[in-house]
């Protein structure tokens, strides 16, 4: 028996070597950004951990507790955006990709993509000049009329610098991002179940039941993870339209909102120092961990997704 | 009881055009629910007194015309087809919903931003401005430092890292790659800027720290994935024939790389780098922390706080002086040119991407 020759390998010239090299180098760095990212933001909390609560601010009885209404915050007014967004979104894609007329849908796309190229800083200072003084009128109607529920109890804010507010705004900054997400998935829906769903006599909805949104299920999930993620770190709109303060409660319309850990870090940062500065570091941290989960759990259904969809 | 004479049919009925509304039934639908709430809106007027809201007269009729035409479906055509039309309505709304902020934000930001958007402003700092007067000069400028040396950093790192993942990258170091540039996009910003401030403020041992390299480095962690992203996909689609000729000729593979995939793909680099500038030249909360802010010019990168115009945006928001409504004035005129100019990138973008993208086949 003859064994066969080995396969032939490209030469490597020095040249190639240098240049693989620098590529896979500069792959590498992303990671070691990634891990020093957590490193220094872990070092820099460190004291904010050991320090004597009563140094904090406002002096709570341990860091912990100094957190949470702002974790709580931050994932509450997340909820209720995506709470907003969710439909919403959903409706605008299946309106692009399967209801708009075929010429313009595109160009429709383009549309709601803007609203994403806006920066957030104009959305803040729209949200706080133009949406809250809008929505005033309505929070006196529901707190007027629905106060039994626990989430209109109580006076409404004069200024409209709500949560819900807030949340409005949120969910028109992250409608883009899932609209843009679901759209593609919705677009890949083999033509060929769409087209039996239709012969067999189904309406458009019964179609996009049957067909559509079956196959863009895990899609759907992930987009609005993403969504969440992005809503979980926005700043500058809590920064500049919440009154905020430090509470835990549900009151949608009042003028006593719980803060987000990135809003509170945004109006106290400039004017931190000393352990103050940790404290906010700190609270960054525990940001950076809760939207790592939740990118990182979207990301994997995506993937998974990936390698199982006969899209490809 | 009368024998009653059976009516004579005069054909065969087509059962898929029986039993249905007529195109025009929805637009009538509506317009019979906006004049119903319009009349009922100022009849309750002039009894009751109180003033119609346009928004809330379009809402009830909205509500009353989908109730209306699902009723009437329901009757003429059968349940499915009515949940169908309810659906079809909800949906157009959800289109329309989005719209209204939209139009909403660029009055706004067109109409307010107009009023300072003068010479002085682009040829005038805020330095020993107080009340009115001034410009964002120093802002701008600012702006347009820390975003440059920004992509300085971003594109060598992600155009590399996309080659690397692309043309070389096999295995887990690749996979593992992939999998964190995709968590990286969903970095909130402002811990980016805590990481910026974090990183310096050990490192050079100043617990105050304020520069503008800090700021460039900040968004750099937030444009190195975008720009990884959109030129990864970019070298995947450049055909693997135009490689394999390369290598026919002998030419080495990072030759290939340099000469053959990424002129090819150029275009479509380009257009994902003006993409991901056009996304953090807006960045705010970052800057705020790192870079902090100023009333005064600074070329200088490496000291000293360093205004840009997001942030010049916020601080005239929310530290007005006496004279709230100019410092308003100024923020909204800030807004606009910062619009602007993501617009402006945005078009680049396209642009690029239609006239310089090569073009395969027929």
């Amino acid at each position: 028996m003859t064994t066969a020759p080995p396969a032939p390998r490209a030469k490597m010239r020095p040249a190639d070597r240098v240049f693989s090299g620098s590529t896979m180098g500069a792959g590498i760095l992303i990671l070691v950004a990634l891990a020093a990212v957590a490193l220094f933001l872990i070092i820099q909390s460190i004291p904010a951990l050991t320090a004597d609560p009563s140094t904090l601010e406002g002096a709570p009885a341990s860091f912990w507790a100094y957190v949470a209404p702002l974790a709580f915050g931050t994932v509450w007014a997340a909820a209720i955006a995506l709470l907003i967004a969710f439909p919403v979104s959903i409706g605008i894609a299946l309106f692009i990709s399967h209801y708009a007329p075929r010429r313009i849908a595109q160009g429709l796309g383009y549309v709601i993509d803007l609203l994403a190229a806006v920066p957030s800083v104009v959305f803040g200072l729209w949200g706080i000049k133009v949406l809250a003084p809008a929505l005033t009128p309505l929070y006196e109607w529901l707190t007027g009329n629905l106060g039994w529920l626990p989430f209109f109890a109580g006076d409404a804010s004069a200024t409209g610098r709500t949560v819900l507010t807030v949340a409005v705004v949120l969910a028109v900054m992250i409608i883009p991002i899932i609209t843009a997400l679901t759209r593609e998935i919705f677009l890949q829906t083999p033509t060929l179940h769409q087209e039996a769903a239709v012969a067999l006599g189904a309406t458009r909805l019964e179609m996009i039941q049957m067909a559509v949104l079956p196959f863009g299920r895990a899609g759907i999930i992930s987009a609005s993870m993403l969504g969440l993620g992005r809503a979980l770190g926005e700043t500058m709109v809590v920064a500049m339209v919440l009154s905020p303060a430090i509470v835990i409660n549900f009151v949608l319309t009042g003028s006593s909102n719980p803060s987000t850990i990135a809003g509170n870090i945004a109006l106290k940062f400039p004017d931190s120092y000393g352990v103050g500065v940790n404290t906010l570091i700190a609270t960054g941290l525990i940001l950076f961990v809760i939207t790592l989960v939740i990118n990182s759990v979207a990301r994997y259904i995506i993937n998974r997704r990936k390698a199982f969809s006969g899209a490809n | 009881m009368t024998t009653t004479m059976k009516a004579p049919t005069t054909g065969i009925t087509n059962t898929l055009t029986a039993n249905r509304l007529p195109k025009w039934a929805p637009v009538a639908a509506f317009a019979a629910s906006l004049a119903v709430v319009w009349g009922a809106m100022t009849i309750l007027q002039a009894t009751a007194g109180g003033e119609a809201n346009l928004a809330v007269v379009v809402v009830v009729a909205l509500v009353l015309f989908n109730v209306l035409l699902f009723v009437l479906s329901y009757l003429i055509e059968g349940a499915r087809q009515a949940r169908n039309r309810f659906v079809t309505s909800l949906v157009y709304t959800a289109f329309g919903l989005a719209l209204l902020p939209l139009i909403s934000l660029v009055v706004t930001v067109v109409g307010d931003g107009t009023k300072r958007f003068d010479l002085q402003y682009f040829t005038e700092s805020m330095r020993n401005v107080v009340g009115e007067g001034g410009g964002a000069l120093h802002a701008i400028t600012g702006t347009l430092l820390i975003t440059g040396l920004a992509t300085l950093i971003s594109v060598p790192v992600g155009l590399l890292t996309s080659i690397y993942l692309v043309e070389y990258g096999r295995g887990a170091l690749a996979r593992s790659i992939t999998f964190f540039v995709d968590v990286m996009t969903g970095i909130p910003s402002i811990v980016a800027g805590l990481f910026a401030f974090a990183f310096f403020s050990l490192i050079l041992n100043d617990p105050g720290i304020r520069f503008g390299l800090g700021g460039s480095v900040a968004l750099s962690l937030l444009m190195i994935p975008v720009v990884v992203r959109s030129s990864e996909e970019m070298l995947k689609i450049v055909p693997n024939e135009l490689r394999e000729a390369s290598y026919a000729l002998g030419v080495p593979k990072w030759l290939t790389i340099l000469k053959v995939v990424l002129p090819t793909s150029i275009a479509g680099i380009t257009t994902g780098i003006t993409l991901a500038i056009a996304r953090v030249i807006g960045e705010t909360a970052p800057l705020l922390l790192i870079a902090g802010f100023a009333t005064s010019m600074n070329y200088d990168l490496f000291a000293e706080r360093m205004m840009t115009l997001p942030v010049f945006v916020y601080t005239q928001y929310a530290n007005p002086g006496t004279e709230v409504q100019v410092y308003l004035d100024r923020a909204w005129a800030g807004a606009l040119t910062l619009v602007l100019i993501v617009m402006a990138l945005n078009l680049i973008a396209r642009l690029i991407a239609k006239i310089f993208s090569p073009k395969f086949g027929r």
